[in-house]
């Protein structure tokens, strides 16, 4: 009975055919209309068209690049760019984000009343108070709080807090640094074919790279920021749009994944629990040994969403001048006048973005998810 | 069934097309026939385009945008204003929600060319410029290397700060932040070293809204050109000749001294000029479609250009601006009209 009427579900009559050509073919039309409305439209109009632009010279300064960047460059590394900032936010948020929001959703269901209350109160504030208007308040807070770089704190040695951000050493970069990481990747390599003598194998990982090291005599410099004129030069900084951006998105979604891990674990039937406690293991060992594995399977897909939201709403950026993707894209259509190109290719990027996010974690979903027999 | 529902939808989709062809010509048709003008002004620029308490705008742009109103519809009140973000204000234009965009926009070859745009006569000469907070001790743009500044995007400023910075082998840090507020917010807060944008903006910034505009300093550099004119849509040249001597009719106004207390009594002035514009001689209201009046309800209702300048940015304004430039050319000046014949 059952079988019949899913069949006579999926069985497609001539009428039912019919019909769907026929939206298909309107949606097609209104689609092709569309297109060709714009394209004459701003023809008639005067405006541009097409994508040459992504090769002219952009002229406009950028404040934070991952990539040597300068204004002499073109559109397309402006975006790269912008690109590239994104994925910066993205990763680190999406990270950092995970760790904070899975100790929050374990604190949701803590034992304690206080740490239950608190977590409580963090995931109803936050989630509940809009993203842009977080990120606004961060950025002021960050802008305010510190001193100008003139009167910057020292928190540690070479370390600096100002209203320009956090500035820091980094390491100026010498070739036998890479000679060491072929070195480190070589010796892993080796104790992974070479099954036994695994201790061995580790104390290579340690020994050669440092030979190598001492061997090239020792190339540490560091690059110091200094203060010169107005603000610090040499060295790293976190601009405080950055950290404000980062800080908003992870405190934000923190709030929602906790929610999900909560959630996740409550799944876990309570006999789980019961018989973890029966074997004699404490609630540490039971969450860590028996519930949060289980947990993880009914945790990752609603994750997913997450995580995409987490990248899409980093184009708030705009808001407070971190040069994100979509604040590049505006500046260029801006500059150019070519916003249907521009904003046509920010989708995309976004898109593309989103379904690589969704892919990777779907696999791994794929690989924890119960093999029901 | 299934035949006729398509068909329906077929007749939906031509009326939908129909609707959808954009109105290319007839700006002024829509607009008389709307009863109202719609122009494009920023979000708040003191002297430029800002909106009281009240929600009443004033400001130089506004006054243009209300003299293209005197001029098409006989009262400067019937003009309506959508504030819009630097970045938002061509595509305002472009798709027709606005009909004129008089928003402290710099005529530049690339915004004439590539963005359906036609530029009228330029109502503000202006230039960049920076401004830093005294006790910084600048007393020149070129001592700016290093200096974190703040700037808008999607405008010239942003273009004209990298081209500066790059000619003089300097380096900058650009915090850049859409809304104009929040760019003002982040230099006063000490974010940046400097502010940059147009000289008159930065006047109007520092008296409208620094806690004690004493604390800031206008560097002398002015690194750019910054002509700033109404814009409308490229290919309506009936709409664009209106708005083009909207601006030359306040120009001309100043230049044979009529103004907005004795425009009455210049209706009798002997000269023949005087007498085309303000409609006494008929003839030149015709050749712009429009009522013989129209230059006559213009400087009757709004001024002409010297006041309207006085009163939103010079001497009778906070922000106290120099004619300069925007002199007329018989004082020194840029300001110069075509003849009215």
């Amino acid at each position: 009975m059952a079988g019949q009427r899913r069949r006579s579900r999926h069985e497609l009559r001539p009428g039912a055919i019919a019909i769907q050509a026929a939206v298909l073919a309107i949606v097609l039309l209104l689609g092709t209309y569309l297109v060709h409305n714009t394209l004459v439209n701003m023809a008639r109009q005067g405006i541009a068209t097409g994508f040459g632009y992504l090769g002219r010279e952009a002229a406009f300064e950028i404040g934070e690049t991952l990539i040597p960047y300068s204004p002499a460059d073109s559109y397309g590394r402006a975006l790269l760019v912008g690109l590239l900032n994104t994925l910066q936010v993205a990763i680190i948020g999406i990270v950092v984000s995970t760790v904070l929001g899975t100790l929050i959703g374990i604190a949701r269901l803590s034992g304690n009343w206080l740490v239950r209350k608190l977590a409580w109160a963090y995931v109803e504030i936050l989630r509940n108070v809009p993203l842009l208007l977080q990120l606004i308040v961060w950025w002021d807070l960050l802008r305010v709080a510190a001193p100008p770089p003139r009167a910057a704190w020292q928190i540690l040695p070479h370390i600096f807090v100002s209203n320009r951000g956090l500035v820091f050493p980094t390491l100026i970069w010498s070739p036998v640094y890479l000679w060491m990481g072929v070195a480190l990747m070589a010796a892993l390599a080796a104790a992974r074919i070479v099954a036994r003598g695994k201790k061995r194998a580790a104390a290579l990982a340690l020994i050669l790279p440092l030979a190598l090291f001492l061997l090239a005599g020792a190339p540490l410099a560091w690059e110091v920021p200094e203060l010169q004129g107005f603000n610090f030069s040499g060295g790293h900084t976190l601009s405080p749009e950055l950290a404000a951006l980062l800080v908003g998105l992870i405190v934000y979604t923190a709030a929602f994944i906790a929610e999900i891990v909560r959630s996740g674990i409550e799944g876990v039937s309570r006999g789980q629990s019961e018989a973890a406690a029966a074997l004699g293991l404490n609630r540490r060992q039971a969450l860590r040994l028996v519930i949060l594995p289980q947990a993880l399977r009914i945790v990752i897909p609603p994750l997913i969403g997450e995580y995409l939201a987490l990248t899409k709403n980093s184009s708030l950026a705009i808001a407070i001048g971190y040069p994100d993707l979509t604040a590049i894209t505006y500046t260029t259509l801006n500059q150019t006048g070519q916003a249907v190109e521009a904003i046509a290719l920010m989708m995309a990027i976004y898109l593309a973005l989103s379904l690589a996010t969704s892919l990777i974690m779907n696999w791994y979903n794929a690989r924890v998810a119960l093999v029901e027999r | 069934m299934t035949f006729s529902k398509a068909f329906a939808a077929a007749l939906a989709l031509a009326a939908a097309a129909q609707l959808a062809a954009p109105a290319a010509a007839g700006t002024l048709a829509a607009v008389k026939g709307r009863g109202y003008l719609i122009c494009g002004v920023s979000t708040g620029l003191a002297g430029f385009s800002i909106a009281d308490q009240q929600g009443r705008y004033t400001g130089l742009d506004v006054d243009t945008c209300r003299a293209v109103a005197a001029a098409v519809l006989g009262d400067a009140g019937k003009a309506k204003f959508i504030p819009s973000t630097a970045e938002q204000r061509f595509t305002l234009l472009q798709s027709g929600e606005i009909d004129v965009l008089t928003r402290n926009t710099t005529w530049t070859l690339a915004r004439d060319t590539g963005l359906g745009l036609t530029f009228a006569p330029v109502t503000y000469y202006d230039g960049q410029g920076f401004m830093v907070a005294k006790k910084l001790g600048v007393k020149s743009a070129k001592e700016l290397n290093g200096a974190s500044i703040c700037v808008q995007p999607g405008t010239t400023t942003e273009l004209n700060l990298a081209d500066y910075f790059r000619t003089n082998h300097l380096s900058f840090k650009p915090v850049v932040i859409a809304q104009l507020e929040e760019a003002e917010n982040a230099f006063f807060s000490g974010r940046c070293d400097s502010y940059t944008t147009d000289r008159s903006g930065l006047a109007g910034t520092r008296a409208g809204k620094a806690a004690n505009p004493d604390d800031y300093l206008i560097l002398p550099e002015v690194i750019s050109k910054e002509p700033l004119a109404p814009a409308v849509r490229h290919g309506d040249d009936e709409w664009f000749a209106i708005v083009k001597w909207t601006v030359f009719a306040l120009i001309a106004a100043e230049e044979k001294g009529i103004t907005s207390k004795n425009v009455e009594d210049m209706r009798k002035s002997d000269d023949p000029e005087v007498k085309r514009m303000l409609g006494t001689t008929p003839g030149l209201g015709q050749q712009l479609h429009l009522d013989e009046a129209w230059a006559y309800n213009i400087v009757k209702q709004v001024g002409n250009y010297g006041e309207i300048f006085d009163r939103n940015v010079g001497k009778d304004s906070p922000l106290k601006l120099e004619r300069g430039l925007n002199a007329l050319w018989s004082q020194g000046g840029l300001m110069y009209a075509m003849p009215f014949r």
